[in-house]
């Protein structure tokens, strides 16, 4: 069947069995690649974009609950969000696989939290995995781009 | 695990040469390339048909007029950084501008790429940095050369009155300066020096520093970072296959008549790992492969549960298996039953089965056309990948062609000797034909359900106590699965990665008598390395043994360790442990305690201090972590704190978390659901200082994993709690 909706400011009209996750639409269909696919069963937030503003795992949203509203995903963060912008200044990344989902639910969190706490991290933070381990380094980066950002608790440097 | 792949070179020829045994194979394979199978090297071989030119910088260097730099990657970049500290050691050599190098990654070609340790293309082991050290400084300062010479001659000075930074050549005396790209043209003419000059490390001014970040960072934080998934092209099928529900079944007959309803399906077909469903989108693969009906045969399956199967290794430990039980001693010395006096210590130890659980389930793209393939994904072993694919589709393993892109982490998982999930889309490929490009689909069930585990482990130790409390004899039995046994050369004498840590620990140098064995009966589940391998369990058992030692004989489980590392000449040990506790201090956070844990691993050694403390529920919450390392010379401080942060929270999950059961042989936790990892709440904040070392790099990207179990486990000593005698620390279903 044929489901409209708003991608990234554009609105676009699929057609797909109406129980495609989202997910699978914006991947295959849309060509939008930046949003992943970790577990079909929303325990990771690889799949993170934002419906109508809210965080969601795509991968387990009909593509019919998307009918006419507006979707965001990584691509439609423009590359400059302050969250991106933290990412990168920090080197954040490591395999890199499930950032766009954590910095879809990181901006989430910070459209909501001008300064968010440790906990309010943690809460908008744990639906979200990462098997590198770049946990640290997102919290920083989220305190970064609140302009919160304290010192790091990371000592890189080498000793001398 | 370097030294365990040493040998696949060797039996990379031994394949080449069982091939050409095979008519098909001479007939298609040979008669294209005109080359001989039997007795040709396995270097012909694996560059036959795989055309790579080479510039006149060599392989690992690209330079282009407009003086931009490229350095060729030979290995994946699956998070370790290493592209970073690769580009690094060629800008520093080069003294290139940093700003304006890149990396690019090389396709397959062993003759070209391989390992320096292996012998084959492939990323593993923590050898990335290692291995390409001398190699990747060769290759800077030789271009390097070339550029100065090119600059001599224009400028008619003496080359040795030039001086280059950041791309540029100057001559200090004339005033004269130029750029890479305006000498590239003169430069390409200059013959490369056999010998480049390399620098005095104490002249670097690149490596080392916190300039040394990653090159990918903006790229993985804006969507546009390309993985096997994301791989788009005209005419692309995706593919997804119903696997047998145990390891080792086969399918007898399907139904695929519902299947082939679903819209988008395109094909249905039988392969050797099970039924493939060849359909338009994801989607609609994962809906065919659902309307199957498979039925299997069982005949050969494992059909034990993991505790079955740890219940046989501990009898096995214990003398009372199967007569045919073949142990195999490593690192003994003196004679344990010489002492008889003085208190005997017992301890035994199991580890679960872990998944490598990575964020991309495995994947793959490939395209076959006649007996070319041509395949695009996260290959960690190219030369692997190659050979196994060479047999399926009747082609010399270097006409193979590998286009290698990000992988979403690995930890071992993409380096099999079977390359199963390679061959599995390879013969999808080639039944669909005509060069259309495949693309095949784990959900994250089919990756939890494959198995290459971390195999179960049983450790067994009894250690007799000289009359200060130190080990006088080490008697130490392991029963585990050997990883090796699925390689192409068989079960060397000594498994190592089954006894690494435990083999060569200065425990076992500083005790006078030790009787040490490993057994490793056959099971029927798929084991493999995973991120730390062998020091996954040796770790945990040597350090948390140690502790309780330190605590029976009422010394602080620091001095402890300082006496044996004194006693076994162990410096490096005694150097980051002592690093370790200046930099911890002594200020412990309000509410936590301390444990402490130190391993050499990958080359590296590793002490960490972490703060413990228990929260509601009874689980233990790790805080602060200081981490000390020695890994040699240090090309990126920061990817290697990052190493450490993620290595941690690596082994970290796997101990308060990790285990896969198995129930009747089938696996039990299929999803995140029930496969327990750490989160954001749960994750440490760990504090990285690396020892100022003048010797050549050694590994990073493992050693910080199998650190930080021991190091809480040893922390629950000192709040008085018991021993941790088996994983995960936190059982599914408390909380």
């Amino acid at each position: 069947m044929a489901i409209a909706f708003e991608v990234n400011g554009k609105a676009v009209t699929v057609q797909a069995a109406e129980d495609t996750p989202l997910l699978w639409v914006l991947r295959d269909e849309v060509g939008l690649t930046g949003t992943k696919f970790g577990c079909g069963i929303a325990q990771c937030g690889a799949c993170t974009v934002h419906l109508d503003g809210q965080p969601v795992r795509s991968c387990s949203l009909p593509v019919s609950a998307a009918a006419g509203l507006k979707v965001t995903t990584i691509e439609g963060l423009g590359g400059s969000h302050p969250a991106q912008q933290a990412w990168a200044k920090l080197d954040v990344p490591q395999c890199g696989y499930c950032q766009s989902g954590q910095i879809m639910s990181a901006a989430a969190l910070l459209a909501e939290k001008k300064a968010p706490t440790d906990e309010e991290i943690d809460a908008a933070m744990s639906g979200n995995i990462c098997r590198c381990g770049t946990y640290q380094r997102i919290r920083a980066a989220i305190k970064e781009a609140a302009g919160i950002g304290a010192a790091l608790p990371t000592a890189a440097a080498p000793t001398s | 695990m370097t030294r365990h792949i040493r040998n696949l070179a060797a039996a990379a020829a031994d394949t080449v040469e069982a091939g050409a045994t095979r008519r098909e194979v001479i007939v298609t394979g040979v008669a294209a390339s005109g080359a001989l199978l039997v007795g040709c090297s396995l270097a012909d071989a694996m560059s036959a048909g795989s055309p790579v030119k080479v510039g006149e910088f060599g392989p690992f260097l690209k330079i282009t007029a407009d003086g931009a730099v490229t350095v060729v990657s030979k290995h994946i970049e699956f998070g370790q950084g290493n592209h970073a500290g690769l580009a690094a050691i060629v800008a520093e050599e080069l003294d290139a501008d940093w700003s304006r190098v890149r990396v690019e990654q090389a396709p397959a070609n062993t003759k070209l790429y391989a390992n320096t340790g292996m012998g084959v293309q492939g990323t593993g082991g923590s050898t990335a940095i290692a291995n390409s050290w001398e190699q990747l400084r060769k290759a800077g300062a030789a271009a390097r050369a070339m550029f100065v010479q090119a600059a001599a001659n224009l400028w008619q000075v003496n080359a040795s009155e030039i001086t280059v930074k950041d791309s540029l050549a100057s001559h200090a005396a004339s005033g004269k300066s130029a750029a890479f790209g305006d000498l590239l043209a003169d430069a390409q003419k200059v013959t490369p020096p056999e010998a480049p000059v390399l620098k005095d490390p104490k002249a670097f001014t690149l490596i080392g520093t916190d300039r040394v970040r990653r090159k990918d960072s903006v790229i993985k934080s804006n969507g546009t970072a390309r993985f096997t998934q994301d791989v788009r092209e005209e005419g692309l099928l995706t593919a997804m296959v119903a696997h047998a529900p145990r390891f080792g079944g086969k399918v007898t007959s399907f139904d695929d008549a519902a299947a082939r309803k679903v819209p988008g399906v395109i094909d249905v077909f039988k392969i050797p790992s099970g039924v493939a469903v060849v359909a338009q989108n994801t989607w609609a693969a994962k809906k065919g492969r659902e309307a199957l009906k498979v039925e299997w045969n069982e005949d050969k399956v494992e059909k034990r549960g993991s505790a079955a199967i740890l219940a046989e290794f501990k009898k096995i430990a214990a003398g009372q298996g199967p007569e045919d039980v073949k142990w195999t001693a490593f690192g003994g010395k003196g004679d344990v039953n010489s002492v008889t006096d003085g208190e005997l210590f017992e301890v035994a130890y199991d580890f679960p089965y872990l998944s490598h659980a990575t964020m991309e389930p495995m994947n793959c793209v490939a395209r076959v056309k006649g007996n070319n393939a041509t395949l695009t994904f996260g290959s960690q072993m190219p030369t692997v990948d190659q050979l196994n694919t060479a047999k399926i589709v009747g082609n010399l393993p270097g006409a193979v062609q590998i286009e290698t892109l990000f992988a979403g982490g690995s930890f071992g998982r993409r380096a099999t000797f079977q390359s199963d999930y390679v061959t599995e889309c390879v013969h999808i490929a080639k039944k669909i034909g005509k060069g259309t490009p495949v693309k095949l689909v784990w959900d994250r069930e089919d990756d939890q359900r494959a198995g290459y585990f971390r195999p179960l482990v049983h450790h067994d130790v009894k250690i007799r106590l000289d009359k200060d409390g130190f080990p006088a004899t080490w008697r130490h039995r392991i029963v585990t699965q050997s990883i090796m046994k699925g390689s192409p050369m068989g079960v060397p004498e000594l498994d190592e990665t089954a006894v690494e840590g435990t083999h060569g620990s200065p425990y076992l140098k500083a005790t006078p008598h030790v009787d040490a064995a490993v057994a490793l009966p056959d099971v029927g589940v798929p084991v493999l390395w995973w991120r730390s391998v062998g020091a996954t369990h040796t770790a945990f058992v040597m350090e948390h043994t140690i502790d309780q030692l330190a605590r029976k004989a009422g010394k602080d489980p620091i001095e402890y360790r300082r006496a044996l590392y004194t006693k076994a000449d162990a410096k490096r040990h005694l150097a980051v442990l002592n690093l370790a506790v200046e930099k911890a201090g002594q200020t412990v956070t309000e509410g936590f305690t301390r444990g402490v844990a130190v391993h050499e691993s990958f080359g590296s050694v590793v002490a960490q201090i972490a703060e413990v403390k228990i929260v509601p529920g009874s689980e233990p919450k790790v805080g602060r972590v200081v981490t000390a390392i020695d890994c040699g010379i240090a090309i990126s401080p920061d990817q290697i704190a990052a190493q450490m942060e993620g290595g941690t929270c690596y082994g970290l999950s796997a101990t308060l978390y990790g285990e896969v059961t198995l129930k009747d042989g089938a696996v039990e936790q299929t999803n995140f659901d029930s496969y327990r990892v750490l989160r954001m709440g749960e994750a440490p904040t760990v504090e990285t200082y690396i020892l100022p070392s003048n010797n050549a790099p050694t590994g990073a990207g493992e050693p910080g994993t199998p650190v930080i179990g021991p190091a809480v486990a040893n922390a629950l000593l000192a709040m008085g709690r018991p021993a941790t005698l088996n994983q995960p620390m936190v059982k599914p279903g408390q909380i």
